[in-house]
């Protein structure tokens, strides 16, 4: 790493310590195995996080293969069935989880002045356990009957008619239940005890709040999960009837179960998102964020609210009139507070100096598409319309919507601009700019036309359809392969800046004002804060 | 290999004809013509809250553009500094709240009516089947019909060996018949895994979960034939149980009516007849073809591991208890579904019959009787 050396140059905060040891005297494979350092780790946790949105898109491509022409071409449906189970949970937990984590782990310390992160072994124990589930995963292809194929949800009863994938699918969520679990712990507690002198709660950047809500959410959400598949796993094995009504269970339990863990998700993966966007916006805006104190509101009645609202993903499992009255007014109550956020992003914007480089049209990207995931989720809110596009593409083009054009058009925002700090050199604007552009254009070729597809009636998760649904489906799988050959142009635009970009300033964005920008040179040294900086 | 080489030429044919293809068929991008009150219902819900997103979308973007534009950096728009306008926050939270008021009360009109099953002309029960419908008249007029529904479509349209059809994927051997103008009640339940049933057309779906009854409602306006699909992941052949249901008038539904019952008298078969097995066999490759063919495929090969072949199995050329026990109650915890309840012992005879007397298998006769031994 660069930066072992440049932290010499600096002596800034640092008092001439000796630094000689940083790596706690391994090199090689070793020093990645044995680290506690938070930039080491968030660097893991990103590389890994998109080797998984490579491997999870390689899936989606051979699912848009399939699904070009109507009949069966190249996968038999049972295969089929396994891409899109497998496509899910990869880039649900394997991709945009820990791509998030890895931030958290780079900035999270830097942006509160803090030298490193609370518990720096647990911190590697986290990231280590994500090889293994993701391992777990990937080799369930290769078990007799292949990986589950019954959807990244898992519904009982399917579930327990698949062979052991299914099995080793239940013991990689409990892992990476776990890696969550122990890195929001570990985010928690660095927020709360590792502030720097004079950084309150409230004057911390809004990056630092997102995650801090999105760690509680983790902790309470994530032992659910793991409580559904266990029951899935004794249904199967050990003669329980959790999920089988002749043994008196009952199979919408399941669901039930799962959604309680699987809202509150759609938030863990969308709020640190809002983070990134709320310290990018601001940077590009030369214009401190509107709204502070509403947008940390907000995002604890986002929260809140993601905690009962989960049946709005089963009004069609027959709930009493009642029941779904209530899911439908506490779902379309997450409109206001999320209105809020769009409000206060555009607000910041409004008589500021805007300038548009790749982080801020990413940021832009993601204001405007993800909104529209928004409004489309507003449709769905409401039983009767949702009735009819449950289940269809029209849900398919919703989620994409938030979890690719939300969570991913932020995460690259993000790596965008802290690239310079991390690295200390710069990524070529140019290509950058191309990036963004490609894959703005091909996501909506993917996923727009999919909104037409399920209103037209064609169901999600079926591996040939009826001719009618031609049109839409060539356009979206053409859409798809040009979506992922864009993804390699961001892989080439990372490898060129970390070996030969133009060195970084300090503070590379002229409205950029948190600590790291702040009070630490580029690239950040090896430890950010060992004397930390007093804030007024 | 030559296969796939195929199948590449033909995909990059395809690429070329996209333009040509898109005209062959109407395109599709809209909910499609309602066909009851309910469906229409949603409808209008949909376009009111659709106006209404489409007018604030608008809205709160053209100011992002605008400041995209007026508030550049490059144009010497200098930063103000203000971050914070009480009134305005105040502003837009109380206003979306007002919003979703006046959608919340449309809204919870047709979910009531949705929800109301009361005082039905006719009861249905559909049973959703790994991987087919079986519909059973339990009230009203056709009492006591019942009869099991799958696709027609022919596996070489599947596998791109014929023309796709124009109905592809949508027929059906047996269609669920209704009379027009009739409130239409019916129960969704499961034998297996969860399935949902739904026709867009009537704005109906409903979750068919294994060992629960739910239930939904239509009343469907017009005559006409009217297609759809499983919308719940059930399985390998989930993309290929349609729902097709026939709206007729109601002289002609007491007609079907009449004839469906007088077919199902004459289908009974006799329990304790003894069957030759090259009858048993004929009728065994037709249940066969219906209910294993699948999973199992007609040269009985299996796709394994997860569908085990029955060529040379020791199931089907050892004990036949054993055999006609996998038939009848499925194999636990695997694909293998039970057949005990759909069928009755005389198919159960004559599909094990012809497995255990197809291929390379040799393995002798079972007759009706013996089947009904092994049931419980």
């Amino acid at each position: 790493m660069s930066s072992v050396v440049d932290s010499h140059d600096h002596d800034h905060a640092h008092g001439g310590h000796d630094h000689h040891d940083h790596h706690g005297g391994y090199s090689g494979v070793m020093r990645w195995i044995t680290t506690t350092n938070h930039k080491d780790i968030g660097t893991m946790y990103l590389w890994f996080s998109f080797m998984m949105f490579m491997v999870g898109g390689v899936m989606a491509l051979a699912i848009r293969l399939e699904l070009f022409s109507p009949g069966m071409q190249f996968f038999n449906p049972d295969q089929f069935n396994q891409f899109i189970t497998m496509h899910g949970l990869i880039m649900v937990f394997g991709a945009i989880m820990p791509a998030f984590v890895g931030f958290a782990n780079w900035q999270i310390p830097m942006m509160i002045g803090a030298p490193d992160m609370a518990f720096a072994r647990l911190n590697n124990w986290s990231f280590w356990l994500l090889p293994f589930a993701g391992t777990l995963l990937i080799l369930s292809f290769f078990t007799p009957g292949g990986a589950p194929g019954v959807g990244w949800t898992l519904y009982a009863p399917l579930t327990v008619q698949m062979g052991i994938g299914m099995d080793l699918t239940i013991f990689a969520v409990h892992i990476l239940g776990m890696s969550s679990i122990l890195g929001s712990i570990n985010i928690i507690t660095t927020i709360l005890n590792m502030r720097a002198p004079g950084m309150t709660l409230m004057k911390m950047p809004l990056f630092c709040w997102t995650w801090l809500i999105t760690a509680y959410l983790l902790v309470a959400a994530m032992p659910v999960l793991a409580g559904a598949v266990t029951m899935t796993l004794t249904d199967r094995h050990f003669g329980t009837t959790f999920f089988n009504a002749a043994g008196g269970g009952d199979p919408v339990l399941y669901q039930h179960i799962f959604w309680f863990f699987g809202h509150p998700e759609v938030y863990i993966i969308a709020l640190p998102a809002f983070g990134v966007i709320s310290q990018v916006i601001p940077a590009f805006s030369r214009k401190p964020l509107f709204g502070y104190a509403s947008m940390v509101y907000a995002t604890s009645a986002i929260a809140i609210l993601s905690f009962i609202v989960w049946a709005h993903h089963m009004y069609t499992v027959g709930m009493p009139v009642t029941g779904q009255l209530f899911f439908m007014y506490a779902t379309t109550l997450i409109a206001v507070p999320t209105g809020v956020k769009v409000f206060n992003w555009v607000a910041t914007m409004w008589k500021g100096s805007l300038t548009f480089e790749t982080p801020m049209l990413f940021a832009l990207g993601f204001l405007f598409l993800f909104t529209l995931g928004g409004f489309t989720g507003l449709v769905l809110s409401l039983v009767p319309v949702d009735i009819q596009l449950h289940d269809t593409y029209y849900v398919v083009a919703h989620f994409h919507y938030v979890m690719v054009a939300g969570a991913l058009f932020s995460a690259f925002a993000g790596v965008y601009f802290w690239l310079p700090k991390w690295t200390g050199k710069m990524y070529d604007e140019k290509l950058g700019q191309v990036h963004f552009w490609l894959t703005l254009i091909f996501f909506n070729m993917i996923f727009f036309v999919q909104h037409f597809l399920g209103m037209a009636g064609m169901p999600r998760r079926i591996p040939d359809y009826p001719l009618m649904f031609e049109t839409w489906n060539k356009i979206s799988s053409i859409g798809a392969f040009g979506f992922g050959l864009t993804q390699l142009l961001f892989l080439y635009i990372v490898l060129k800046c970390i070996r030969s970009g133009e060195p970084a300033p300090q503070k590379p964005w002229e409205g950029a004002d948190s600590l790291e920008w702040t009070h630490l040179p580029t690239p950040a040294p090896y430890h950010s804060f060992e004397t930390q900086p007093v804030v007024k | 290999m030559r296969a796939t080489l195929k199948r590449v030429i033909s995909l990059l044919a395809t690429l070329g004809a996209l333009a040509a293809s898109a005209q062959a068929h109407a395109i599709a991008w809209y909910f499609r013509e309602p066909g009851s009150q309910l469906a229409r219902d949603i409808d209008t819900l949909h376009q009111y809250v659709m106006w209404l997103i489409i007018i604030i979308f608008v809205g709160v973007f053209a100011f992002m553009f605008y400041a995209c534009w007026a508030h550049r950096k490059s144009v010497g728009h200098k930063a103000a500094q203000f971050h914070e306008n009480t009134t305005v926050e105040l502003l837009w939270t109380v206003i979306p709240a007002i919003i979703l008021i006046i959608i919340a009360f449309p809204a919870t009109k047709v979910v009531i009516a949705q929800k109301d099953t009361s005082s039905p002309d006719i009861t249905v029960k559909v049973t959703g089947i790994q991987w087919k419908w079986a519909y059973d008249y339990v009230k009203g007029e056709g009492e006591g019909i019942s009869f099991v529904s799958m696709l027609t479509t022919p596996r070489e349209q599947i596998e791109g060996d014929a023309p796709k059809g124009e109905n592809y994927l949508l027929e059906v051997d047996n269609e669920l018949v209704v009379p027009v103008n009739k409130k239409i009640r019916i129960l969704t339940t499961a034998a297996d895994v969860v399935h949902s049933w739904w026709v867009p057309s009537f704005g109906a779906k409903q979750d068919a979960i294994p060992g629960f009854i739910r239930d939904l409602w239509f009343r469907p306006e017009v005559t006409g034939t009217f297609r759809s699909q499983c919308v719940e992941l059930c399985g390998k052949e989930h993309g290929f149980m349609p729902i097709v249901v026939h709206v007729v008038s109601q002289d002609e539904y007491s007609k079907w009516v009449a004839q469906k019952q007088k077919e199902m008298a004459a289908q009974q078969d006799d329990p304790s007849k003894t069957w030759g097995l090259d009858e048993l066999k004929a009728r065994g490759e037709k249940v066969y073809a219906a209910n294993c063919v699948a999973c199992h495929q007609a040269n009985g090969k299996g796709t394994p591991p997860a569908f085990p072949p029955l060529d040379g199995s020791k199931t089907a050329t050892g004990p036949k208890e054993g055999h006609i026990d996998t038939v009848l109650n499925g194999r636990p915890n695997t694909a293998m579904a039970a057949f005990g309840k759909q069928l009755n012992d005389t198919d159960i005879a004559a599909v094990v019959t012809y497995e255990r007397n197809s291929w390379s298998n040799k393995a002798g006769i079972v007759q009706p009787a013996e089947v009904k031994a092994r049931r419980k």
